[in-house]
């Protein structure tokens, strides 16, 4: 199987691997870099569970090959905190935006999109924003007053 | 529940405590099984049948053992040389674990390829050839039953026909008189789909065993962790795995909702492979093997029959059920009751004679049956009464909230023993109703639908008022394979008076590490954030039969109060010993001991906890920890009531919900926040089965909607707003006076839509609709099939 040299810069550090043509992004992230954060719920573009940021847009990582990233920059979930918790992060938490946590990191990334893009967005904007990233759990309405929440706070305080 | 009765810093029930779980889960530092890497460990992928009915003919493995990086193919002739190419399923069924002769729906494995990486076992499995000779396939319960049907399960003893069980329920004869004495009769075949529950986790395992010390280590998805030691020690103590040097290890569980309950064959595999290999396997399935594989729900063919006077008084129900359970019996209900808990369906009213009777049939499809956030066939149960109730209304031209008010058990007639034996703990199913109508502003509402129908739109109204039954169960009426079902708690208190607590049950994101370290506070006085909650290590928890069917909070968390109570009396001997007093002198509030008369002479929880290893009485055992294994004397029966509120678009058939009030009722609140939290995902997990998802197979048993393109988990866009409300009747026999919660929702909320449509649609002459409520199928009610 061919094989490439690729360097991806992962929130924020450059990491070098040779990788088969055909290794997925996804891959990449949780078993090359150990960054298991990002998690697999399907194989076709459908869940979102393993949405990430590359050079700030989300995608879906189980549907991008890792060489289509190199010389790119990622962002995953471990990537969020700064010196404090990310607003989105401080939401989920405080509005009971999760549950069995394994759609959260995605559900993240998703709404960290959304706020970059449109940072005081309307409840349906909000449940579009994420209704590429499926939560089997919450029933999504906590999860709205989540990205609400990251939505206020971020535009009394901006962190970035 | 009153006001609690802890401070927001000790968190007790009642209180909204932040949880415990999420600083990790909001990092992206959960521990999933798929997380885990252990030293050496390689990978297997599964051949799966495209056959729904087939011989194998032969298995070459040649080209796959030639691959670089695949280290062993193991079939079903490797698993019989050491007998364990069959297994038993949790019904006392037996289930292929790799086929030798034949395979019995699509989908099913029949090989493993261990390999270094993923990607080389997917290459493995491309390249083992198998040639299969198909068979007649049985698809339809009703054909599976017909006297030529061909036999699936011809491999046991004595199966000369596709039927597995009968099983019934109630007073057939004094039923029978009563449908002959009724004014009304009502009839209808009711049809819930097979439905899958889809967690965004998939199933999983990493399978380690040492051959020189016979230690055999499980990372596995399970809710129940010790059933599964125990029946791997089962299936394989023959070739030397015994059960104490099985340690089952459930880590983190990204969703669970019952499909995590059985043993899939794919497990035992990778078990096996480990063995076989010496080498630490992780088998992680992908969606399509998740969803065309695993544990499904429902299938269940209903004909349901209510009689009533003509002032509607409801007199008795029979329902007759044909249940299609797939190629085996391994809907893991409890051993008494093959048809789970369906005898609840006599629901919330005061019938006086019902009868029930089920027929659980073998097809070619793959085996489960409850697995869907449904205490053990509830659902269905609460699917029955809830639209037959509404036809009866329709029938007798009454309003259906008028209908059930009056049919309501009333409040005064607790404990309830219903006419299938149940005894019903508590309830006040008129005080949720009428709660659900003032909320949604119900009168309003009918008067908006009056003046709609006159301008031809089409609007709705729906109610459900369920009755729940949870909390299994009783040890002398529920087993699985023989475990009776208590649920276990062992508390310990160390000497700073800081608590690890460890629990029989396993959380799969309902948040146990909060509700139960609640519960401790509540108990004894300890701030939440003094108290470790642990679960789903075989090794150090105690004892327990898992998280499914609502049972954590009614069970294993009746086990840590009680365990706590222990250790309250523990303490106050030592409390009377510090405080140089008689115990009798002594009184309790949460956190400390102090004499009666004399508040300021006190021991606090703490200063105790720190005696029992530094300074207890003489003669008394030092420590301060206990042990409950708890078997509730009853089961717990949540209530609720939903009224759901729906417009259609009669052009495509399209309906919106526009307002869902949901009042629930679960007893005593140990957090309100995750309650809340509960009931917006069961909410939605019934929408999902009333609105888009099921699971339908052509005539060669051909799955249609195996991955996510077909199979409609809904997003946030198509979600409801919900609105919730609750009132609180404790549980008497529950040591808080809690029931459970869970699953109410997702039980409760499919008949509030289903009946919502059909009254929008009513007045075109539409009496039912089988869910899910597609606007195919809607515009076709509307339209008199394209008339």
């Amino acid at each position: 199987m061919a094989t490439q040299s690729i360097t991806v810069t992962i929130n924020g550090e450059a990491k070098s691997a040779e990788v088969e043509d055909r290794l997925l992004l996804v891959h990449l992230i949780r078993d090359n870099c150990g960054l298991t954060g990002t998690h697999i719920g399907c194989d076709t573009t459908h869940c979102g569970a393993c949405t990430v940021l590359l050079d700030g847009t989300a995608v879906k990582s189980c549907t991008v090959f890792a060489v289509q990233a190199n010389g790119r920059e990622v962002t995953t979930i471990e990537g969020m905190e700064g010196e404090a918790l990310h607003p989105l992060q401080e939401g989920f938490m405080e509005e009971h935006g999760l549950q069995c946590g394994f759609c959260t990191p995605g559900m993240i990334m998703s709404s960290k999109h959304l706020l970059d893009k449109n940072p005081n967005p309307t409840e349906e904007e909000i449940r579009w924003g994420i209704s590429g990233n499926l939560c089997r759990c919450t029933g999504y309405l906590n999860i709205v007053k989540a990205v609400q929440y990251a939505s206020n706070k971020l535009q009394e305080t901006p962190t970035e | 529940m009153a006001e609690p009765r802890t401070s927001f810093e000790i968190g007790g029930m009642g209180h909204s405590v932040k949880r415990k779980e999420d600083p990790r889960f909001i990092r992206g530092q959960g521990n999933y099984v798929d997380d885990i890497v252990r030293p050496g460990m390689v990978f297997m992928d599964i051949v799966r049948s495209p056959y729904a009915h087939a011989k194998i003919k032969s298995i070459n493995t040649e080209k796959a053992l030639a691959l670089p990086g695949v280290a062993a193919v193991i079939t079903g002739e490797t698993l019989k040389e050491y007998n364990l190419h069959m297994m038993p399923t949790l019904m006392s069924d037996t289930q292929m674990v790799l086929p030798v002769e034949k395979v019995c729906y699509q989908s099913q494995e029949v090989a493993a390829v261990v390999a270094t990486d993923r990607y080389s076992a997917a290459d493995g499995v491309e390249l083992v050839e198998v040639e299969y000779e198909p068979l007649p396939v049985v698809i339809d319960p009703f054909k599976a039953l017909e006297k030529d049907a061909p036999i699936i399960r011809d491999d046991k003893e004595g199966q000369d026909s596709n039927h597995i069980f009968h099983w019934e329920s109630g007073d057939k004869e004094g039923t029978a008189q009563a449908f002959k004495d009724a004014d009304v009769t009502v009839k209808q075949d009711i049809y819930l789909p097979r439905i899958h529950v889809a967690s965004i986790e998939t199933c999983g395992i990493i399978s380690e065993f040492n051959s020189v010390t016979g230690q055999l280590t499980c990372w596995m998805t399970t809710q129940a962790p010790h059933a599964i030691r125990t029946v791997i020690a089962l299936v394989a103590g023959h070739v030397g795995l015994q059960e104490d040097k099985i340690r089952v290890i459930s880590p983190d569980i990204g969703g669970g909702f019952g499909g995590k309950v059985p043993i899939y064959p794919g497990y035992i595999i990778a078990i096996a492979a480990s063995v076989v290999t010496g080498l630490p396997i992780k088998w992680i399935e992908d969606r399509r093997e998740n969803l065309q594989a695993d544990s499904f729900a429902r299938d269940y063919h209903m004909t349901c029959e209510i009689a009533a006077d003509k002032d509607g008084t409801m007199k008795a129900l029979r329902i007759k059920t044909l249940a299609d359970h797939g190629y085996a019996d391994a809907a893991c209900n409890p051993s008494k009751w093959p048809a789970g808990l369906f005898s609840i369906c006599t629901g919330s009213y005061d019938f006086k004679t019902a009868f029930t009777e089920v027929d659980g049939v073998y097809t070619n499809k793959p085996p489960g049956g409850i697995a869907y956030r449904c205490s053990f066939r509830v659902t269905e149960a609460v699917h029955a009464i809830e639209r037959m109730v509404d036809m009866l209304a329709d029938d007798l031209d009454m309003d259906p909230a008028e209908l059930r008010l009056k049919n309501f058990i009333p409040s005064s007639a607790f404990p309830y023993k219903s006419p299938m034996g149940w005894e019903y703990d508590s309830g006040n199913y008129e005080g949720a109703l009428k709660l659900a109508m003032k909320k949604i502003g119900y009168d309003a509402l009918l008067k908006e639908q009056q003046e709609k129908r006159e301008r031809g739109e089409l609007m709705g109204i729906g109610i459900s008022s369920f009755t729940e039954v949870v909390g299994a169960g009783p040890s002398k009426d529920f087993d699985i394979l023989g475990l009776k079902m208590f649920d276990s708690s062992e508390i310990r208190i160390h000497p700073t008076g800081k608590v690890t607590a460890r629990f029989g049950t396993k959380s799969q994101g309902q948040g146990h590490e909060t509700t139960y370290a609640q519960i401790i506070a509540e108990e004894l006085g300890i701030p939440v954030s003094d108290i470790s909650i642990e679960e789903g290590d075989t090794d150090t928890a105690p004892y327990g039969l898992g998280t499914y069917a609502s049972r954590s909070t009614p069970v294993a968390g009746a086990a840590g109060a009680m365990a706590c109570r222990k250790i309250r009396d523990k303490a106050k001997k030592i409390a009377a010993h510090l405080l140089e007093v008689s115990e009798d002198d002594l009184e309790w509030e949460p956190g400390k001991f102090s004499v009666k008369g004399i508040p300021k002479k006190a021991s606090t929880i703490q200063d105790v906890a720190f005696a029992a290893y530094t300074n207890h009485p003489q003669g008394m055992e030092a420590g301060l920890e206990a042990v409950s294994y708890y078997d509730p004397p009853n089961m717990t029966f949540p209530f609720g009531s939903y009224i759901c509120v729906v417009d259609i678009d009669s052009g495509t058939g399209e309906v919106k919900i526009r307002r869902f009030v949901a009042v629930d009722d679960c007893g005593n609140i140990i957090n309100p926040m995750i309650v809340e939290g509960q009931i917006h995902g069961g909410l939605t997990m019934g929408f999902a089965p009333a609105m888009l998802e099921e699971i339908s197979y052509d005539e060669e048993g051909n799955m249609t909607g195996g991955s996510f393109m077909d199979y409609l988990v809904p997003t946030a866009v198509e979600t409801p707003k919900w609105e919730t409300d609750k009132t609180c009747t404790p549980s008497p026999h529950h040591p808080l006076g809690a029931k459970g919660v869970g699953e109410s929702a997702t039980v409760g909320a499919p008949a509030a839509i289903a009946n919502a449509v059909v009254d929008a649609l009513s007045h075109l002459g539409v009496r039912h609709l089988d869910i899910p409520l597609t606007p195919e199928k809607v515009w076709r009610a509307i339209h008199k099939n394209g008339s």
